[in-house]
């Protein structure tokens, strides 16, 4: 199934500065797999050294968060879009 | 889970308005979703403002300008130059003075007709719940993440819906929290970014005006709350893309198990903020780990010396166009991992960056990674201008 991902602005510098990316994949958890074996820089920001998805890191598929769906084995349809949400609070550079 | 109608409005003032108002607002009283009825529950709100800055400048210029007959604004920093390319309350005349002051000053020349309330403090554990009891609604327009999980639970603990508005580069968030039945911070994100792992100073940086949109949107959302009408940003994160000039909206649940608005409530007080998002370990981490230090006053006497140093700029192309010391070599902090054999470990290496925390991440990975002759410059380019050389521009 052809998915769009939604790159944040905070992880663009990891995905070769795109904004959005397109993989096949069938579930939720292959696309984030292609991602980041396609972008090795991206995967630890993706996900914690023990290969989970990082909690601060939000992951929907079109407007629902997969946590309320079956989290990284939501199955995908074409045309679906993957957006990577980053908790972010601007300002202050620490 | 729905979209939420109806709000709780506030209850409109048992007054009249007079004919100063009337004039100043008739743009709202011609308007069938507002009138007289929705002026004076304008009137009668009592918002507060966290924070004064970006975010906070068009949030207290509209709320100002709509009649929110009492506005709180609570900030204890002072105006800096370079806030004045996007906190519009701001004018050059007013850098050195305290934020609350120069917004009172502002908000109250475009309305004398509100009360202003300020709040020249740090927002703590200690003084937070006090200071939102009298208020309705609260309006998070902060800079970090201990403060915005404070001003979550402060909001959950006394009831009050929180305003949420956040930035980072060309993106925006916003969203109501803690309305009615609704989600709160914790239930979008339960933990905050270690320290360190959320993008560096250097892709930091803002286009001024997109705080200007972001806190417009919190101004929308209050005065829509305050009035009752259209549908409030509860249950939807509203996502906005300035480079794509793309708004998108995700859904928002509650977290059933959720620690603070949840069915089995744990976090029933205040915290630790800091140490809950990690900043405290990190204090304390920079003092006993082992980063060799060098001022800028003592590196510039040993390359007078002759002293044989490599210095290692890891900030940005742009930064290091800005200005530089002489003789540096630029491997942007990304880099350093990919480009590590194009050092001599048989060398000084004295890495640098702005203020020097980016260049002690580079220390730790080059001693990681076997380097031993070692020196961070302890307060970058920073320290470098204030102390050797001021024709290096601070920025």
């Amino acid at each position: 199934m052809a998915v769009k991902l939604e790159i944040p602005t905070a992880l663009r510098a990891f995905a070769n500065k795109q904004s959005s990316v397109e993989f096949d994949a069938a579930t939720v958890g292959e696309a984030l797999k292609r991602l980041t074996s396609t972008y090795a820089d991206l995967a630890k920001h993706l996900y914690t050294d023990d290969g989970r998805i990082r909690s601060f890191v939000n992951i929907y598929v079109n407007d629902e968060d997969i946590r309320y769906l079956q989290k990284e084995n939501t199955p995908i349809k074409d045309g679906d879009t993957i957006s990577i949400v980053p908790s972010i609070a601007g300002g202050r550079s620490r | 889970m729905p979209i939420v109608t109806g709000t709780p409005a506030i209850p409109g003032a048992a007054r009249k308005l007079s004919r100063e108002e009337i004039q100043r607002y008739s743009r709202h009283l011609i308007m069938p979703e507002v009138g007289m009825d929705g002026q004076l529950k304008l009137a009668a709100a009592k918002v507060l403002m966290i924070g004064a800055g970006g975010l906070g400048a068009p949030l207290g210029l509209y709320l100002a300008a709509a009649g929110v007959g009492k506005l709180g604004i609570v900030d204890f920093d002072v105006v800096d130059y370079t806030n004045l390319q996007r906190q519009i309350t701001f004018s050059t005349s007013d850098v050195g003075r305290p934020k609350i002051q120069a917004a009172k000053e502002r908000l109250a020349g475009i309305n004398p007709l509100i009360q202003i309330e300020t709040y020249e403090t740090r927002l703590t554990s200690a003084n937070a719940l006090d200071l939102f009891r009298p208020y309705d609604i609260i309006v998070d327009g902060t800079d970090n993440f201990p403060t915005r999980y404070l001003v979550n639970d402060a909001c959950v603990l006394l009831g009050k819906p929180n305003v949420y508005g956040s930035i980072f580069r060309f993106e925006g968030q916003t969203t109501v929290f803690n309305y009615p039945g609704g989600p709160c911070y914790r239930c979008l994100y339960p933990e905050p970014p270690p320290p360190g792992l959320v993008p560096s100073c250097a892709e930091g940086g803002v286009l001024g005006v997109l705080p200007g949109i972001v806190g417009s949107l919190q101004a929308m959302e209050t005065i829509k709350l305050i009035l009752g009408i259209g549908q409030p940003l509860a249950g939807r994160l509203l996502l906005f893309d300035a480079l794509g000039m793309r708004f998108r909206e995700l859904r928002l649940r509650k977290n059933p198990a959720c620690p603070i608005c949840g069915e089995h409530r744990t976090i029933n007080e205040l915290i630790d903020y800091e140490e809950f998002c990690g900043i405290r370990g990190e204090e304390t981490e920079a003092v006993t780990t082992g980063i060799p230090e060098i001022t800028a006053r003592d590196l510039k006497a040993r390359l007078d010396r002759g002293d044989d140093l490599y210095i290692l700029d890891v900030r940005e192309p742009h930064e290091y166009q800005i200005g530089k010391i002489d003789g540096s070599h630029l491997i942007p902090l990304g880099d350093v991992p990919r480009r590590v054999n194009e050092l001599d470990s048989s060398r000084e290496i004295v890495a640098m960056c702005r203020s020097g925390k980016r260049s002690a991440d580079a220390i730790r990975f080059l001693q990681q990674a076997g380097f031993r002759k070692l020196w961070n410059l302890k307060g970058g380019i920073l320290a470098w201008s204030d102390d050797v050389d001021p024709s290096v521009p601070k920025y």
